[in-house]
């Protein structure tokens, strides 16, 4: 084995788009039609692997599974600097939970990058907002995790990590191989030019795998191998009850005080629920 | 679901951040509700050093059996051993549902006990309900609280839920409650942890950031000018809270980037957050999802933001702005 540092990183695609194309006669999201993006917290676990690489050399292989347009995701990731991308896409893939999500990624990481030091997450994605795929590939994989890191640093084979967690300040020791998913407070990701992205064309290939190339049972993913079942999908903010406040300025600041006073006065702690008279 | 073995509903005991966080109380109370649509029992599952005070306090607020594993070894909540605890325990009793609260510990633990059953889990859930095929139905928000989901795990058991702290309302303390108390002695083979805590202090927030603020204001291109924007900050002041930004305000120079609220930006959690002229695009509400109490500012009443505010002003933001800031300083000069 060599002692080249050898990170993965998962990063997922997410829309990025002003308004959700959401179909209200199906009920359902038309992923298709948004424009993707890589999802924030998984730009600042790369972020975080490429200081790690900066400092102490090394290897990053960067996957997502996703549509084969996800692709786009990998580019700008080996854009930034990382070394490889893995593409899993597969119809069979397609509507995992989290449970096998964690599943997928952890088959074609044992089997694309065996010897990995540290696997790094986003610490959650902005689409499914669950922040489960991370500690449950820890699992799969059989490795320590810990969620919601904002600082690392190694030494040797192990990793001194710091983070916040329900109001604690956290420092942890965890020996590799591990998982760490990072959280957005530190780590800002670098820029890369829409030029650097297009340079990575000539670099070098992404390594695209289905369910075959990677020796699954087709039963064994997406949605029909999900423990999990969506019944139903709907906007909430359509069914809101929101309290609505019209008139003067003045009369409604009375009104929002006497009907919340006694919550707003509660998170400040201060009693401002009647006026001095 | 075994033959003869009794149904029954856990609530895991997250007692680390107690006075701050009542989420487990939330949870038995819920429980209760639920356990009497599908016959079950609830049952509280505690882990530590020490925890007499939470097992009795379990009782008091719903919980009819407390499973207790107390060791010194416990004395810091530890992801990798309690994950397997858990796990073992859940094994042997097989309870129908496993509720746990969406704290940070809860959202890392959850998953990866869910993983060893091999079972199902949703994601910090804002509803729970049993329907009428008896199945756990769990409201899940994605998208920025922009969509909800009901889902349910209609074969794996347990049924897997994290929850929202802030969801339910706790049972008032009851003295007289009673419980079996389940001591099960810490397991003798349970492997080294690959993972140390080497400190965990409270943490003081010095000079705090947008990201922790209980209150956060957030201002958008409907603020209309710098100096109106700036009247922001004394509003945050008066209410010991945070000033954010949507994107214009930030390329408009009114402020710096670093209060961009949305997903380039910061995400945040503050209890009472409020938007003033906000149009409420998905890249900024994106990053609200843990808002618990929104007030939306905005002379449009449709406008997005306003739909998913608990409480929609529709007026200037400015002048409101203003007239909030008189009255908060006669009403805290009191
Ligand atoms: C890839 C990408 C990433 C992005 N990331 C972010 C991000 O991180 N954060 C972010 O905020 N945006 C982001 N955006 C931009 C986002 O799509 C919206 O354009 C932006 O959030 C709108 O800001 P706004 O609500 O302040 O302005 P507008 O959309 O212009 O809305 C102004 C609102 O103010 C109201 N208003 C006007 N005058 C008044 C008045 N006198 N009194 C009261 N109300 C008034 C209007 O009715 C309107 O609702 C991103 C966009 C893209 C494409
Ligand atoms: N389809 C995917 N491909 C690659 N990584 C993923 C995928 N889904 C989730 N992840 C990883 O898991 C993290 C948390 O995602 P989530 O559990 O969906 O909030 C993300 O930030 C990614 O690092």
């Amino acid at each position: 084995m060599s002692d080249i540092l050898k990170l993965v990183v998962c990063i997922k695609q997410v829309p990025a788009v002003s308004e959700l194309p959401w179909d209200a006669a199906t009920g359902t999201l038309k992923r298709d039609l948004a424009e993707g993006m890589i999802n924030p917290a998984c730009k600042h676990a790369l972020e975080a692997a490429l200081q790690l690489k900066e400092r102490h050399g090394g290897r990053i292989v960067v996957f997502t599974m996703g549509p084969p347009m996800a692709e786009e995701v990998l580019r700008e990731a080996m854009a930034m600097g990382a070394d490889q991308g893995v593409l899993l896409t597969d119809r069979a893939m397609a509507g995992a939970d989290t449970s096998v999500t964690s599943f997928t990624l952890a088959r074609a990481v044992a089997g694309v990058c065996p010897d990995f030091d540290l696997v790094m997450c986003g610490n959650r994605t902005i689409d499914s907002e669950t922040a489960q795929v991370g500690p449950q590939l820890a699992e799969e994989l059989k490795i320590p995790g810990a969620a919601n890191v904002h600082q690392l640093t190694l030494s040797g084979k192990i990793l001194r990590l710091e983070r916040l967690s329900d109001n604690f300040l956290e420092t942890l020791e965890m020996d590799l191989p591990g998982l760490v998913t990072i959280s957005t407070r530190e780590y800002f990701p670098r820029y890369v030019s829409m030029e650097g992205i297009q340079d990575t064309f000539d670099k070098g290939t992404i390594l695209s795998l289905g369910a075959k190339d990677l020796g699954l049972d087709i039963n064994l993913l997406g949605s029909k191998a999900s423990p999990t079942r969506i019944l139903d999908v709907y906007s909430p903010t359509a069914k809101k009850n929101n309290v609505v406040l019209k008139g003067s300025p003045k009369k409604i600041v009375e009104e929002l005080f006497t009907r919340f006073g006694d919550k707003i006065g509660g998170v400040i702690r201060k009693d401002i629920k009647k006026a001095d008279t | 679901m075994a033959g003869k073995k009794e149904r029954s509903i856990w609530v895991f005991g997250d007692y680390r951040d107690y006075f701050e966080n009542r989420v487990t109380l939330q949870l038995l109370s819920r429980a209760n509700e639920l356990a009497g649509k599908i016959k079950a029992t609830v049952a509280a599952v505690v882990f530590g050093n020490n925890v007499d005070e939470w097992v009795g306090e379990y009782i008091a607020h719903g919980a009819r059996k407390v499973y207790v594993i107390e060791d010194p070894a416990l004395q810091d909540y530890s992801m990798e051993t309690y994950s397997i605890l858990m796990e073992r325990l859940a094994r042997k009793h097989e309870p129908e549902i496993i509720l746990v609260g969406a704290t940070t510990f809860g959202r890392e633990f959850a998953p990866k006990v869910a993983k060893k059953l091999g079972t199902g889990l949703t994601a910090d859930c804002v509803g729970l309900d049993i329907n009428k095929e008896g199945l756990l139905v769990q409201m899940a928000p994605s998208f920025g609280g922009n969509l909800l989901a009901e889902i349910v795990t209609p074969v794996h058991r347990p049924q897997m839920s994290t929850v929202r702290p802030g969801t339910f309302q706790e049972i008032p303390h009851d003295n007289q409650a009673a419980g079996d108390v389940i001591r099960v002695p810490l397991p003798r083979d349970l492997p080294k942890d690959r993972l140390r805590v080497i400190s965990a202090k409270r943490w003081e927030q010095t000079g705090q950031r947008l990201e922790d603020a209980k209150v956060v204001v957030c201002g958008g291109r409907g603020m209309g000018s710098r100096a109106k924007y700036k009247k922001l900050f004394e509003l945050a002041e008066l209410l010991g809270g945070e000033v954010g930004a949507t994107r214009p305000v930030v390329y408009s120079k009114w402020v710096d980037e670093e209060a961009l609220v949305g997903q380039a930006g910061k995400q945040v959690a503050p209890e009472v957050l409020f938007s003033f002229g906000v149009s409420g695009a998905i890249q900024h509400t994106a990053a609200l999802s843990e808002a618990d109490f929104i007030i939306a500012v905005n002379k449009n009443a449709n406008a997005a933001m306003m739909k998913m505010a608990d409480v929609a002003i529709v007026a200037d933001a400015g002048q409101l702005c203003t007239a909030l800031i008189r009255e908060l300083k006669d009403r805290i000069r009191h």
